[in-house]
């Protein structure tokens, strides 16, 4: 099951890069403590300046894996691309944490074939096969971008945390659906399972259209690559750090990408 | 050789309009800001009245072109406070109102009274708006008197620095 997941995960992922890097990808659930038997949450996700602001482009959900505290994999509902934002539904059924993930990743390349500059994209598994013969000069560039928001219907589990070794992740050390005004939370970045030290974290309130401040904040991570965050007020956060290694000769280099949509309530 | 009366007359014209010398003078600080990714920001210049309602608009500087991710019209809302004014009613571009967006740095509008022949003399504000993409908004009022010589001055904090208003008669 797991195996089927991943590679479904995979072959979305090379579909669709991110059309719009300069602009920030947010996906935003409309609740995130829940309480009862059931419960439906909604999400949009959409790349603008302003986060939570559908006024730009619509995010393609190719790598969208919703995970549910048992670890199975749950298929999201009544999913529509609008023209500045994807929509969809979870219905969680299970008591717990559900992480809410897309997940995209593959290979960047640029060779030469006959004197001429090409470029290539798609799965790691493919490259360097897929390349055509006679190319010369490979540069590759591993990418890897993760854009992910948790949802807790009744008490809070972690199985939903752990972390795949690939790319930038978050381990959190406080609950992402525990977070309040006020209060200090605490995580820690992984680059492909590693600390991720010393990393700028940019944390920015949705709202921007009604306040003429962005108010946004930059932490930086620590040796284990953990970092704090006290939250000024309630709100709907958006917390994103990149890494970006050039290629050096035969080692490919490789960006990555990580946001996490956080609700910080009262 | 048959060009030569027209540049004559041309000449002529310039040397006769001595009025076109400045009448009012605005100078816009535009502070240089120190981020990941700075965009020059949108401004807009306007005379309003005590009460703050818009009498002209005197300059907006946005993007003149239109770009991957759009035209450089799509962000005049951002302007918010002057988009509400009088923004809104305007049809862009407009000449010697609209251009492009400015560097950081001193920039300066000169107003000859020509083109404030409609302005009664009294207390008046400027106004100053400048909004950045993935930055913030602030609008700057310095007030003035039109019908002789006097200065304003006035100061933003973040997105504007000094504002000088200088009437000359």
């Amino acid at each position: 099951m797991k195996k089927t997941i991943a590679l479904l995960t995979l072959a979305a992922a090379l579909a669709a890069p991110m059309a719009a890097q300069a602009h920030r990808a947010w996906m935003a659930p409309t609740s995130t403590s829940l309480s009862g038997n059931d419960a439906w949450v909604g999400f949009d996700a959409g790349m603008s300046n302003g986060v939570f602001i559908p006024d730009h482009a619509a995010m393609r959900m190719n790598g969208l894996v919703v995970t549910a505290p048992d670890g199975s994999s749950v298929q999201p509902e009544h999913l529509m691309q609008g023209q500045y934002r994807t929509t969809f539904d979870v219905h969680l059924t299970q008591n717990g944490t559900y992480k809410i993930a897309n997940v995209m990743g593959g290979v960047m390349a640029s060779y030469k074939l006959n004197g001429e500059q090409k470029r290539w994209r798609g799965s790691a598994a493919e490259f360097p096969a897929a390349l055509p013969e006679g190319a010369t000069d490979v540069q590759a560039t591993r990418t890897a971008s993760r854009i992910e928001t948790f949802v807790t219907l009744n008490n809070a589990t972690e199985t939903v945390f752990k972390t795949t070794g690939e790319g930038l992740e978050l381990v959190p050390v406080t609950h992402p659906n525990d977070l309040a005004a006020g209060e200090a939370a605490s995580f820690k970045l992984l680059k492909d399972g590693q600390p991720a030290a010393d990393l700028e974290v940019t944390v920015a309130r949705g709202g921007v259209r009604y306040r003429d401040n962005p108010e946004e904040m930059t932490v930086r991570t620590g040796a284990d690559g953990g970092f704090t965050v006290t939250w000024p007020e309630a709100g709907m956060y958006w917390l994103n750090a990149s890494v970006r290694a050039p290629a050096q000769g035969d080692a490919p280099g490789s960006n990555a990408s990580y946001v996490a949509v956080m609700e910080v309530l009262p | 050789m048959r060009l030569l009366p027209i540049v004559v007359t041309t000449v002529g014209l310039a040397a006769a309009a001595p009025a076109l010398a400045a009448d009012m003078t605005v100078t816009v600080d535009l502070p240089r800001l120190n981020t990941a990714s700075y965009h020059r920001p949108y401004v807009a210049v306007w005379i309003e009245r005590p009460d703050q309602t818009a009498v002209q608009t005197l300059a907006v500087w946005y993007q003149q072109t239109r770009n991957n991710e759009g035209d450089g019209k799509d962000w005049l809302k951002d302007l918010r406070t002057w988009w509400r004014k009088g923004g809104r009613a305007m049809s862009l571009p407009a000449d010697g109102v609209s251009g492009a967006t400015r560097a950081p740095g001193r920039q300066t509008i000169t107003v000859p009274a020509a083109r404030l022949r409609g302005l009664q003399p009294g207390q008046y504000n400027i106004v100053v708006e400048a909004a950045r993409e993935l930055g913030g908004r602030e609008v700057v009022r310095a007030p003035f008197r039109w019908g002789g010589a006097n200065t304003a001055d006035a100061s933003g904090s973040t997105e504007l620095g000094a504002v000088r208003v200088t009437v000359s008669r």
